[in-house]
């Protein structure tokens, strides 16, 4: 026995302290433990950390300016923007020198396309000055302002070179303020004209649709979960197959169904019409629009709303009902007062899944949505894939996380992320 | 007591049967009347129908046939929240998401009770169970005990005339449940309501009750009060059920003023009471309870049919002694002697000769 009275740190029998013992004790199983999910942390930072942070990063980058032209950037760096005229020939003579290595390398279209995204036209003016750069001789074909302006007269519109010196430093946040439909202008960052303004509309509409979807899985779901909580086993495990089957079904095949059941030719719409509830020439348009897209992604992610509420409504006992029933509460109060709060948790868990799940929805959109029923991730497909302007795609992403991580903490907030249960 | 008064009837059971599937009754024939204020148990193994009464009388479920009154009113078609039947569960349900005094408060608050009054009326309560201290903890905060008492609370807090209780101590440790059992009786008639209690557990059923009716198979084997219960068994189930017992298997000779005799399997004789058997020839079980065993020869009575048994063990218990015999042929034959300075302490393979009064030992149904 120690002795209790004494005040240091409490030794262990070999008079070091215990808690350097106990530490040493716990290193072994400590080391174990980290080996065995070794696998586990390199396949999430390989495949998950790793590409958020690029996403990240290209959504600023914008070193292919000062890579690609770099004695330009250089020679325009104290041209004044707002003087209303090009700048002078050493800044063209500049550009032709950079321009004839970069068309060696084949990396003037790239600037090219880089600075199209920013003002329309740049582009075309790259390509057609490369093939022209290609035949010049630095030494002797000077000047080069004239040469330049030969090619296009738009060499000479301040404009252009505007943009290459707003574009010239290797951080931009270009990406973003296009991503939250704004530009830098003159005077600075201003919205862009009415007529290119997408993406906050897209922004909203997703963040409205999928709010739809999941208040329509909580409707949907809630009576359902409550029945599997609630009837006999055999019955219920019945009742769960059909709940689970929508995950046994290859997701096109569910969101193909929707586009027979909903068209204008399809199963619905052909009942109503036999029925006489509409005109043949009235038929309802159901997909292609918003509602096409909130009724397919509502039944795909039911499933997703059904099984944590019934998780957690699986550990309510039903002498709970019971015992509000005996003291006095009718069917509705005991449901509400004494039922319903302890289901809760469930409701959390699985709004939280069906709306993350929700607002990164891609394909159902896709193929259902039309043009008014798409997200914002089929705008980010878009960028990635077609347009290939990879930095507004990450920006977008980038966007998307941040509100999602916003919403999350706004939930912990206002509900509490410990009272979230999956079962 | 007024336990057997039966005109003024306050809970009536009549020709109450129960069905969950059409073809087997869980609850055969109930018959069962209550008076004001008594303390009634139902006690009986799992399956034998007493929670399915104690559940038809809360409102959970309906009777397949049958009349069950309260006040002398058909509750048959009244929901449960409005037979105003405070009831104790077995798990206590008290509801995790509010505290205590939340809990104790719902009752008065579905019953549109003023705030003054709910708040008087949840201290009070809480008081009585010696709670008062805790009226703002959430239940999964108390201890076991804690929460029964808790539960309780909640159950009277409202005062209802009759309050159903299903296994309220299962869950807690021995000693704890013997302090409640005092606990909930002492409550039960200072506060003078009538209590309806399940339970398997047959000292619990013994140490609380007025009357107890112990359940098989559907049937109200017996009803009657503890000591009757325990000294006067009605059917060798009933004799079986409530505490030890010996059971010692033959025929009876004859019945003449009040004493049967009986011839064991083994060919001795024995004085029995006949308590169910009627005529001579008829197989029977008789039953004997281990500490109406004597073996001390001077204690016992002139003329006594005494049988020979061997000593197979013998275990201290500290407060008696009990001691596992072969007699006629059972080897699971146990007595119990109380631990007193002058009692013997019988060795294992030691042979003795046992004997008992007629009127302990009760020829039954075989």
């Amino acid at each position: 026995m120690s002795d209790i009275t004494q005040s240091g740190p409490v030794l262990a029998a070999d008079g070091k302290p215990l808690k350097h013992s106990l530490n040493r004790a716990l290193r072994r199983q400590k080391m174990r433990a980290m080996a065995l999910i070794l696998p586990l942390l390199a396949f999430v930072l390989l495949t998950f950390i790793v590409p958020i942070g690029q996403m990240l990063f290209r959504s600023v980058q914008n070193d292919i300016v000062q890579n690609t032209l770099p004695q330009t950037v250089i020679a325009i760096q104290d041209w004044d923007a707002t003087s209303g005229e090009a700048p002078d020939e050493a800044a063209f003579a500049a550009l032709a020198a950079d321009f004839k290595i970069a068309v060696e390398n084949k990396t003037h279209t790239r600037v090219g396309s880089r600075l199209n995204y920013e003002t329309p036209g740049i582009s075309s003016l790259f390509r057609k000055a490369g093939r022209k750069a290609k035949r010049w001789d630095l030494e002797t074909d000077g000047p080069f302002k004239e040469q330049f302006l030969d090619i296009d007269e738009d060499w000479g519109d301040p404009a252009i070179w505007r943009t290459i010196q707003k574009f010239s430093p290797p951080v931009t946040s270009g990406y973003f303020l296009n991503a939250a439909d704004m530009q830098l202008g003159d005077d600075g960052v201003e919205f862009r004209p009415e007529n290119q303004q997408i993406y906050i509309t897209l922004f909203k509409r997703t963040l409205f649709m999928s709010l739809v979807i999941m208040g329509a899985c909580i409707l949907l779901g809630y009576p359902v979960a409550w029945l599997l909580a609630n009837l006999p086993s055999a019955k219920a495990n019945v009742l769960l197959i059909l709940v689970l089957l929508p995950f046994w079904t290859s997701l096109l095949v569910r969101t193909s169904a929707w586009k027979v059941m909903l068209q204008q030719q399809g199963v619905i719409n052909d009942t109503l019409v036999w029925l006489g509830l509409v005109a043949d020439e009235s038929r309802l348009v159901m997909i292609n629009n918003q509602f096409g897209t909130i009724v397919a992604m509502t039944h795909i992610l039911l499933p997703f709303m059904i099984l944590p509420m019934y998780s957690v409504m699986q550990t309510i006992p039903p002498s709970y009902l019971r015992a509000a029933k005996s003291l006095g509460a009718t069917n509705w109060t005991a449901f509400w007062r004494v039922y319903f709060p302890q289901s809760v948790p469930g409701i959390g868990a699985g709004s939280i899944l069906v709306f993350i799940l929700a607002i990164g929805y891609y394909i159902t959109p896709e193929l259902v949505g039309g043009t008014k029923g798409v997200f914002i991730s089929n705008r980010i497909a878009f960028h990635i894939s077609s347009s290939l302007n990879w930095g507004l795609a990450a920006a977008l992403g980038t966007i998307l996380l941040v509100a999602v991580l916003i919403l999350y903490w706004a939930y912990d907030k206002i509900v509490g992320i410990d009272n979230v249960k999956l079962g | 007591m007024a336990a057997s008064n039966s005109n003024d009837a306050f809970v009536e059971f009549e020709r109450v049967q129960k069905s969950y599937d059409g073809e087997t009754l869980v609850v055969k024939d109930l018959n069962l009347t209550m008076p004001k204020g008594e303390f009634l148990t139902m006690l009986g193994p799992s399956g034998s129908g007493k929670t399915t009464c104690l559940m038809m009388l809360a409102g959970f479920e309906t009777a397949t046939h049958g009349d069950i009154r309260l006040g002398g009113i058909s509750i048959n078609n009244i929901p449960p929240h409005k037979r105003g039947i405070g009831m104790v569960f077995q798990n206590y349900a008290l509801f995790p998401h509010m505290t205590i005094a939340e809990n104790l408060s719902f009752p008065l608050e579905v019953r549109k009770l003023g705030k003054s009054e709910r708040e008087e009326k949840v201290k009070r309560a809480l008081d009585m169970v010696e709670m008062g201290a805790f009226g703002g903890r959430r239940p999964a905060q108390l201890s076991g005990g804690q929460q029964q008492r808790v539960a309780l609370a909640r159950a009277l807090v409202f005062e209802p005339e009759l309050v159903l209780m299903d296994e309220p101590l299962g869950a807690l440790d021995k000693q704890l449940r013997e302090k409640m059992q005092f606990e909930i009786t002492h409550l039960a008639h200072n506060l003078g309501i009538t209590v309806v209690y399940v339970t398997h557990d047959q000292t619990e059923a013994l140490t609380m009750s007025d009357r107890v009716a112990v359940f098989n198979d559907g049937v109200i084997q017996q009803l009657a009060p503890p000591d009757q219960l325990y000294e006067s068994p009605d059917n060798s189930f009933v004799a079986q059920f409530i505490g030890e017992n010996n059971t010692l298997e033959g025929q009876v000779k004859e019945i003449a003023n009040g004493i049967a005799v009986v011839q064991l399997d083994d060919g001795e004789l024995i004085d029995c009471k006949p308590v169910n058997v009627d005529k001579p020839g008829e197989r029977t079980r008789v039953s004997i309870r281990p500490e109406r065993v004597e073996y001390n020869k001077d204690r016992l009575s002139d003329g006594a049919h005494t049988l020979k048994a061997e000593v197979l063990e013998f275990i201290y218990m500290g407060d008696i002694f009990r001691t596992r015999l072969r007699v006629a042929g059972n080897d699971e034959f146990i007595i119990k002697t109380r631990n007193a300075p002058d009692q013997v302490r019988l060795q294992p393979g030691q042979q003795i000769e046992i004997g008992w009064l007629p009127e302990d030992c009760r020829a039954l149904d075989a």
